[in-house]
């Protein structure tokens, strides 16, 4: 569990402990295929843990679940492959990486959305606003402000 | 006025919190009737047929076996309910299930990585109410049905295809509300 | 008693706050001075009585009162005085306590250092901040009592979570609060502002100290936070992309943001709407943080208690300060004259793209955070973001500014070339790509990882030559050192800040190049990993003050030589039954030594060992932009925005 968010909240109500250290006989033999299947189990979420891959939970599920990536890994199936695997059976949930279609286009483009977005309100704006008219100061502030120049800035 | 399109720039951010105010009191509501559920996790099976699968039986039991064969032309709807004996919500929704079989539903079990002696226990204190059993010892099957907790019950219809999925246990509510209407809707 | 005390003066702070609101606010519109005047007497009353109430708590939990509920709830006679302490906020009402009161401390502030301030603008920041304080008073009153009484006492409390009885996690809320709480100064300026329907130089200096020092607390939250993740979560993580850290991202992003733009408000009076904006955005941020974490609409275990009474008390003072100071902003903002024409070639134009990209930024962590839900809500599909997807959508953004940062600072104001800017900073570049090289030489193919000390390494080198280039460093020598004495505190500051989230970068980059390794070892073996020898000497038993343990003691050796001895501990705790697993970490400048300790079988140990390169420079460099900032902070312009008279600066000050 992303336990940071304690963090912030500082207190929930479950959590149950004792990470994910789990069992040495997990591992595949060999490095590069271990190296691989954490690498895909990260990018898939513990159901019954919330927010967490299935690499840094201790649940029961997570730790099934990181047996079979091991065990498609083993026989030889592709990255995409493996997460297809789970995919079919637990749907876009279990993808950290939501899947591009018509439902996450929005979120996926939202850099784009974003930054296009931005730039447009600003050349609107800079079209608009082309005719700078400064306000003028209150006799008040205009003193206030004297004053304040008068300090050996930069 | 050219200063149209600014202001509606400047009423944006307004639109924005508005709509977004909108959608939290709608998750609120949904909180309270049961609408909105971030826990949820949805099944990918609806609307598809079973995995391919074959369990044995829990054998003291007596119960037939189960595989993905005897979900196929099927007589009536059938239940698919996974459990366990050491799972508290399965006491809660037993005496459910033990109705449904009184009215004739046909329940099938799948005993979840239990023991067969506890299983067995189980059901000798609760009473059976499944028409087949098959036992997952290894908690391999559940996963290609895509259950990620005990119990968890799948509605297939005559056709083989599963209609509806309840993680959970099968309240008394659920079982008026959701079940009966399934029950109607693919008798 | 405690508990009675405490409520009596939490409804006695919410009167003085009703006052605070409502008599300043009324004189400044019939600009009648002794309404106005009594704004700072009425702040400085408000802060006593909720600090009496805080106090009270605090008491409470103390001599662990087990007649208030809270304290039975999260705290235990057995845990040792600063957890004891911590605990009363460690709690949903505990909490919103302390977050009234910081609100109260930054009113109290507001009335003691600004004086220098214009009547009726002091008046009005004082009243919106009245506001704030009233909503979030009624909603402790009458959902969240802290002192909430058990009758019969009972025998002892509850215990506090043992994660949370962490020194780390002690300081952390209150930073973290203190960010998110300062920007409800900057919020109050911004509403002001808006009333007022004038924004000017003036302004943008009042808003920056408090800019700047929220942004310290809150950065210093978050890498205390993101610290106590790594060294208590036993597996080397330290950011997960969850809800509830996005949480407190999003006002970083707005208030980083705000920093910047303040800044060409106070220089060119420009961006004066837009700096505003983002002063409303922050405080929304903050409080839309507040409101996920508190009503159960998150998918996020972390969440506080759900009770849907309080998430919608919460969603109506959201919809409440953030609409209505919105509806404000759609109402006064357009007649506000759009003033500060500038080349986009300029510091001014530098800055601006700043805000471009931090606001893109956290519109991806917004909607990252939010569309799940909505998602949910709107097409009853669920899916998940996760940090795959944060990664790889902020990438794009996160480029483009490392790359701006350094050659921004460089920009003069009002109009630019960019090819004197980049013959400054050729070296940097240079350095830079000798990082590239290296890694990519040493560490074999790790593209990111690579980019990602790159990029460090340009932020520091680009923060190194704004420095020198504004003492004349390469250009008259002889004189840089005086120059360099008498250069501004806030350009010392800004560099430095750059710097730190170099460093930071550095260390996340390095992160990118840990291994580890996992293995059941038998006390006298050994395991070997990242070029050290990692020896299990033996398991034995613990005893702490609230918990017993199983502690192993792992010697670490390298060529033969010793390098330090590590003591991984599972500890349990009786009161909640709950084991949790301390890490051992041995750090040093270049990397961390991590060692994790499992369950035992056989007399072996399972063993889990990490080689952070790097590690301890995310937070270093969070450090290290906090201190720019605070530094930016005792520059003597922005000191003599905030406090009074000139006479009476320096001792305000």
């Amino acid at each position: 569990m992303r336990r940071l968010l304690l963090a912030l909240a500082l207190l929930a109500v479950w959590l149950p402990l004792a990470l994910a250290v789990s069992s040495p006989s997990e591992m595949l033999p060999d490095p590069a295929q271990e190296q691989r299947a954490q690498e895909i189990g990260r990018q898939l979420r513990c159901l019954v843990c919330q927010n967490e891959s299935i690499e840094d939970s201790h649940a029961d599920l997570a730790r099934d679940l990181r047996h079979i990536v091991r065990e498609r890994v083993a026989a030889g199936d592709s990255d995409a492959a493996v997460i297809d695997y789970l995919h079919a059976r637990y749907g876009d949930f279990v993808l950290l990486r939501p899947p591009f279609n018509l439902l996450t286009a929005a979120l996926w483009g939202m850099p784009v959305l974003a930054l296009g977005g931005g730039l447009a309100a600003i050349l609107l704006l800079r079209r608009r606003g082309a005719a700078p008219e400064p306000l003028p100061l209150s006799a008040e502030e205009q003193a206030r402000l004297a004053a304040l120049e008068k300090d050996p800035a930069e | 006025m050219p200063m149209t399109s600014r202001r509606v720039l400047m009423l944006a951010p307004l639109g924005v919190a508005a709509a977004g105010g909108l959608g939290f009191y709608a998750m609120l509501r949904g909180l309270g009737t049961g609408e909105y559920d971030p826990h949820g996790v949805p099944s990918a099976l609806v609307g598809r047929t079973p995995p391919e699968f074959s369990l044995p039986p829990l054998v003291p039991s007596g119960l037939p076996l189960l595989a993905s064969a005897d979900l196929q032309n099927l007589e009536g709807p059938v239940l698919v309910n996974f459990w366990a004996s050491w799972c508290v919500p399965c006491v809660v929704e037993h005496p459910q299930l033990m109705r449904l079989k009184r009215e004739g539903v046909a329940v099938y079990g799948v005993n979840y990585k239990d023991k067969p002696e506890a299983a067995m226990a189980f059901l000798a204190r609760h009473g059976n109410p499944f028409q087949r059993l098959g036992r997952d010892e290894p908690g391999r099957v559940a996963i290609d049905w895509g259950v990620y907790g005990v119990p968890e019950t799948y509605f297939v219809d005559r056709k083989g295809v599963i209609r509806w999925r309840w993680a959970g246990p099968i309240t008394p509510e659920v079982l008026e509300q959701d079940v009966r209407a399934l029950l109607r809707h693919y008798a | 008693m405690i508990g009675e005390f405490g409520h009596f003066a939490l409804a006695l702070a919410l009167a003085l706050a009703l006052a605070q609101t409502v008599l300043p606010i009324l004189g400044a519109a019939r600009n009648e001075p002794r309404l106005m005047a009594a704004a700072a007497p009425l702040a400085f009353g408000h802060l006593l009585a909720v600090g009496a109430a805080f106090l009270a708590l605090i008491t409470a939990f103390v001599v662990n009162d087990t007649s208030v509920i809270t304290v039975v709830q999260n705290s235990h006679s057995a845990k040792p005085l600063l957890f004891k302490v911590a605990g009363a906020w460690g709690n949903h009402e505990g909490s919103m306590l302390l977050w009234v009161m910081i609100l109260a401390l930054c009113g109290g502030a507001v009335a003691a250092f600004g004086r220098a301030l214009p009547g009726a603008l002091r008046a009005r920041v004082l009243g919106v901040l009245g506001l704030v304080a009233v909503g979030f008073l009624v909603f402790i009153l009458a959902t969240s009592n802290p002192f909430g009484r058990v009758w019969p006492p009972a025998p002892d409390g509850q215990g506090l979570n043992p994660v949370l009885q962490d020194p780390g996690l002690a300081f952390h809320p209150p930073m973290l609060y203190l960010g998110y709480v300062g920007y409800a100064v900057t919020f109050a300026f911004a509403v002001a502002a808006l009333i007022e329907g004038r924004v000017d130089a003036a302004w943008g200096r009042w808003v920056r100290p408090w800019a700047l020092g929220s942004w310290c607390f809150l950065t210093l939250g978050i890498t205390l936070g993101s610290y106590w993740a790594y060294y208590e979560l036993g597996w080397g993580g330290y950011w997960f992309w969850d809800p509830v850290e996005n949480a407190s991202l999003l006002p970083w992003l707005a208030g980083t943001a705000l920093l910047h733009s303040a800044v060409v408000v106070e220089k060119r009076e420009a961006l004066k709407v837009w700096s505003v904006l983002l002063a409303l955005l922050a405080f929304g941020f903050s409080l839309l943080g507040t409101f996920l974490v508190r009503s159960g609409v998150l998918n996020s275990v972390h969440a506080f208690a759900n009770d849907p009474a309080r998430g919608v008390f919460i969603l109506g003072l959201l919809l409440f300060y953030v609409g209505g100071s919105f509806a404000l902003f759609a109402w006064r903002a357009p007649s506000m004259a759009p003033t500060g024409m500038f080349a986009p070639l300029s510091r001014e134009g530098g800055l601006v793209l700043n805000n471009l990209l931090l606001c893109s930024m956290a519109a991806v962590v917004l909607s990252g955070t939010l569309w799940p839900m909505f998602a949910d809500l709107l097409f009853q599909q669920k899916i998940s973001v996760g940090p795959p997807f944060f990664n790889t959508a902020l990438l794009p953004l996160a480029v483009p500014l490392i790359l701006a940062m350094a050659a921004g600072a460089l920009l003069p104001w009002k109009r630019a070339r960019l090819w004197p800017v980049l013959q400054r900073l050729w070296w940097a570049a240079l350095i830079a790509a000798g990082g590239v090289a290296l890694v990519l030489a040493f560490a074999g193919w790790r593209i990111g990882p690579a980019f990602g000390i790159g990029g460090g390494l340009w932020l520091v080198c680009g923060a190194l030559a704004d420095l020198a280039d504004r003492i004349g460093l390469f250009r008259r020598p002889a004189a840089a050192w005086g120059r360099a004495l008498g250069l501004p505190r806030a350009a010392w500051g800004g560099a430095l800040a750059h710097a730190g989230l170099g460093v930071s970068v550095l260390g996340i980059a390095g992160m990118g190049l840990a291994s580890d390794r996992l293995a059941a070892v038998q006390p006298g073996q050994s395991l070997s990993l990242a070029g050290y020898e990692w020896r299990l000497d033996k398991v034995a038993d613990a005893i702490g003050p609230n918990w017993t343990a199983r502690r192993a003691t792992v010697t670490v050796l390298r060529n033969g030589d010793l390098v330090t001895v590590m003591t991984p501990e599972r500890r349990f705790f009786p009161v909640g039954r709950t084991t949790t697993t301390e890490a051992a970490i041995h750090t040093t400048f270049l990397a961390d030594l991590y060692a994790v300790m499992g369950e035992e079988q056989n007399g072996a140990a399972v063993l889990r060992l990490h080689y952070n390169p790097l590690a301890s420079w995310i937070w270093f460099g969070g450090g290290i932009m906090a201190l720019g900032g605070a530094l930016s902070l005792t520059d003597r312009r922005i000191r003599v925005a905030a406090p009074a008279p000139r006479g009476a600066a320096k001792a305000a000050a």
